[in-house]
C-alpha cells in the first residue's frame, strides 16, 4: 500500500499540494484526476523522486521514503511523453535499461511481440512515430514486472489498437496481483479501467473512493459528467 | 561506479552516431594539417591554432553542452524513474560528453599535428592540454547554468554572456583596472586576475610555452617568471582544474535537489 500523508509541494510561490492525504491500495487500479494544473503530475512525480517535496511523508510498503533510490526497482513508469536519445534504437533502449537494472529480468520479447513492435525495433528511435515510441515506452515501464506501475496519460498517442491492447495489458497487471496508478484525462477510459478514484482539486483531495460511488454520489449516469459536476 | 560507466557508455554510443561529431573532428583535422601545408613550423601553427582554441572551444563547449543538457531532459526522466541514483547520471551525462568533445578535439588536432611535426614539440602537448581542460571547464559552466536555469532560451543566452565575458569582456576590465591604477604597483593584482579566467589560464600557458611571453613586456616578464617555472605551471593547470571541479560540485548540488 502507499500512503500519503501532508504532503506539501510548492514551486516558488506556486503551492501545487497543500497536505494532500491519500492510500493507494494493493491490487486495485487507481485514478488520479483532477483539471490542469491540480497537482496530478507533481503528485506521481513526489511517488517517484522525481520531484523533492517540502514537507509530509510517502511510505510504500511500510517503506518511508528519504531520498533513498532502490525502491524503484519495484516502480514501472510510463511519463506521458516519450523521449528518448535520438540515435539509439528500441532494442539498444531496452538493452541498456535491463543493463543498468542489473539482476532483473525481464520479459521483453513477450511484449514486442504483444505490442506488434518487432519490425520498428532496429530503426532509430528519432525515425519512429509518437505513438510507436509510446509502445516502447509502456515496454519499458512493464518488461521488469514491477509491483508498481504508474501510468501518466497511457494512451495518449496511441491508435485504437494499441490503445485497446494496453488497456487489455493494463487488466492483466491488476488480475496479476499489480498496483496500478494512472492519470487520464479521458473519462471514458477511467470508467472502463479504474477500480478507485482520487479526485483533486487545487492540491487538495475531494474524493477518495470506488469510481461507483462517485457517481452514485453526484446522481449522474457516468464518471465523465459526475466529474464535470464536480468541477462546477 | 558500474551505473556510472553503463551510463557513459550509452551516452557515447549515441552521440559518436550524430554527424555533428564528424565536421567538429573534420574542423579541427582541415584546419590544422592546412596550416602546416601552407609552410607554418609548429611554433607558428601552435600560435594560430591558439586563438581557435581559446575562442572556438569554450564557445562550443559551453552552447553545445546548454543545449545537450536541455534535450536530455526527458531522458534523464526515464532514468531517474529507474533504480540509479542522481550522482551516477549527472556524472554520466557529463563525463558522457566531455570524453568524445575531448577525443574529437585530440583526434582532429593531435593526429596531423603528430603526422607534420612529431610529438616531441612542447607546444604541441601544452596545446592538447589547454583544449582538453577548456572542454572540460566550458561543459561544467554549461552544467551549472543549464540545471540553474529552467527556461532554455535564458540559459543558452546565458552561456553566450558567460563566454563573452571570459573571451572578450575581461581583458577590457583588466585593461581598464591597469589604465585606472596605473600609478600603482600591479603586477601581482594582474598575476592573480588571471586566475579567475580559465581562458586567460589558457593563453598564458601557451604564450609561455611559445616562448614569446617577452612581447607582453613586463607582465609578460613576470608572468614568465611565476608560470614559467614548474610551480608556476602547476598553480594554471591546478586552477583550470579547479575552474572545472567547482562548477561540476556546485552543479551536482543543484542537480540533487532538482525537481524533474
Amino acid at each position: 500500500m502507499i500512503d500519503i500523508k501532508g504532503l506539501k509541494k510548492r514551486f516558488g510561490r506556486l503551492e501545487v499540494l497543500k497536505e494532500l492525504d491519500a492510500q493507494i491500495k494493493d491490487n486495485k487500479i487507481t485514478a488520479i484526476v483532477g483539471h490542469n494544473g491540480s497537482g496530478k503530475t507533481t503528485l506521481i512525480k513526489c511517488l517517484l523522486g522525481l520531484d523533492k517535496y517540502d514537507g509530509g511523508d510517502i511510505s510504500i510498503n511500510d517503506f518511508k521514503l528519504s531520498g533513498d533510490w532502490n525502491y524503484r526497482s519495484q516502480i514501472g513508469y510510463m511519463p506521458q511523453v516519450a523521449r528518448f536519445p535520438d540515435n539509439l534504437t528500441a532494442t539498444e533502449v531496452i538493452t541498456m535499461i535491463s543493463d543498468l537494472r542489473t539482476g532483473s529480468t525481464t520479459h521483453a520479447d513477450e511484449l514486442i511481440a504483444y505490442f506488434r513492435l518487432s519490425k520498428e525495433m532496429e530503426k532509430p528511435l528519432k525515425t519512429l512515430s509518437g505513438g510507436t515510441r509510446q509502445k516502447v515506452n509502456a515496454i519499458v515501464a512493464l518488461m521488469f514486472n514491477p509491483d508498481i506501475l504508474i501510468l501518466d496519460e497511457p494512451t495518449a498517442g496511441l491508435d485504437p489498437v494499441s490503445s485497446s491492447l494496453l488497456k487489455d495489458m493494463i487488466h492483466s497487471e491488476k488480475d496479476a496481483g499489480k498496483t496500478v496508478i494512472i492519470t487520464s484525462h479521458i473519462m471514458s477510459e477511467i470508467q472502463e479501467l479504474a477500480d478507485t478514484i482520487l479526485y483533486l482539486l487545487d492540491g487538495k483531495m475531494l474524493f477518495d473512493g470506488p469510481v461507483d460511488e462517485l457517481i452514485s454520489q453526484t446522481g449522474e449516469k457516468n464518471l465523465e459528467r459526475a466529474i464535470a459536476k464536480m468541477m462546477t | 561506479m558500474t551505473t556510472l560507466i553503463k551510463i557513459i557508455k550509452y551516452q557515447l554510443h549515441d552521440l559518436l552516431r550524430g554527424k555533428w561529431f564528424i565536421l567538429y573532428t573534420a574542423v579541427f583535422f582541415l584546419l590544422t594539417d592546412g596550416l602546416f601545408r601552407f609552410g607554418g613550423d609548429p611554433g607558428q601553427v601552435s600560435l594560430s591554432l591558439m586563438n581557435v582554441v581559446l575562442f572556438i572551444i569554450p564557445l562550443v563547449s559551453i552552447v553545445f553542452g546548454t543545449m545537450f543538457f536541455y534535450n536530455s531532459r526527458e531522458f534523464m526522466e526515464l532514468l531517474l524513474s529507474q533504480p540509479i541514483s542522481r550522482v551516477s547520471l549527472f556524472l554520466g551525462l557529463y563525463l558522457g560528453l566531455t570524453l568524445p568533445l575531448s577525443a574529437v578535439y585530440l583526434i582532429g588536432v593531435g593526429v596531423p599535428f603528430m603526422y607534420h611535426a612529431g610529438i616531441m614539440t612542447g607546444s604541441y602537448w601544452i596545446l592538447l592540454l589547454v583544449g582538453v581542460s577548456l572542454t572540460w571547464v566550458f561543459t561544467a559552466l554549461a552544467f551549472l547554468i543549464a540545471v540553474l536555469s529552467e527556461q532554455r532560451v535564458k540559459g543558452v543566452g546565458m552561456t553566450i554572456v558567460l563566454w563573452l565575458f571570459f573571451a572578450i569582456l575581461y581583458d577590457g576590465i583588466i585593461l581598464f583596472i591597469l589604465f585606472a591604477l596605473e600609478d600603482y604597483p600591479l603586477e601581482k593584482l594582474t598575476l592573480i586576475l588571471s586566475l579567475f579566467n580559465p581562458i586567460d589560464l589558457g593563453r598564458i600557458l601557451m604564450l609561455l610555452q611559445l616562448d614569446i611571453a617577452a612581447l607582453m613586456g613586463y607582465t609578460g616578464a613576470l608572468f614568465s617568471k611565476f608560470y614559467g617555472d614548474m610551480f608556476g605551471s602547476a598553480v594554471a593547470v591546478l586552477a583550470l582544474w579547479t575552474w572545472c571541479a567547482t562548477p561540476v560540485l556546485l552543479g551536482y548540488r543543484a542537480f540533487s535537489k532538482k525537481d524533474f
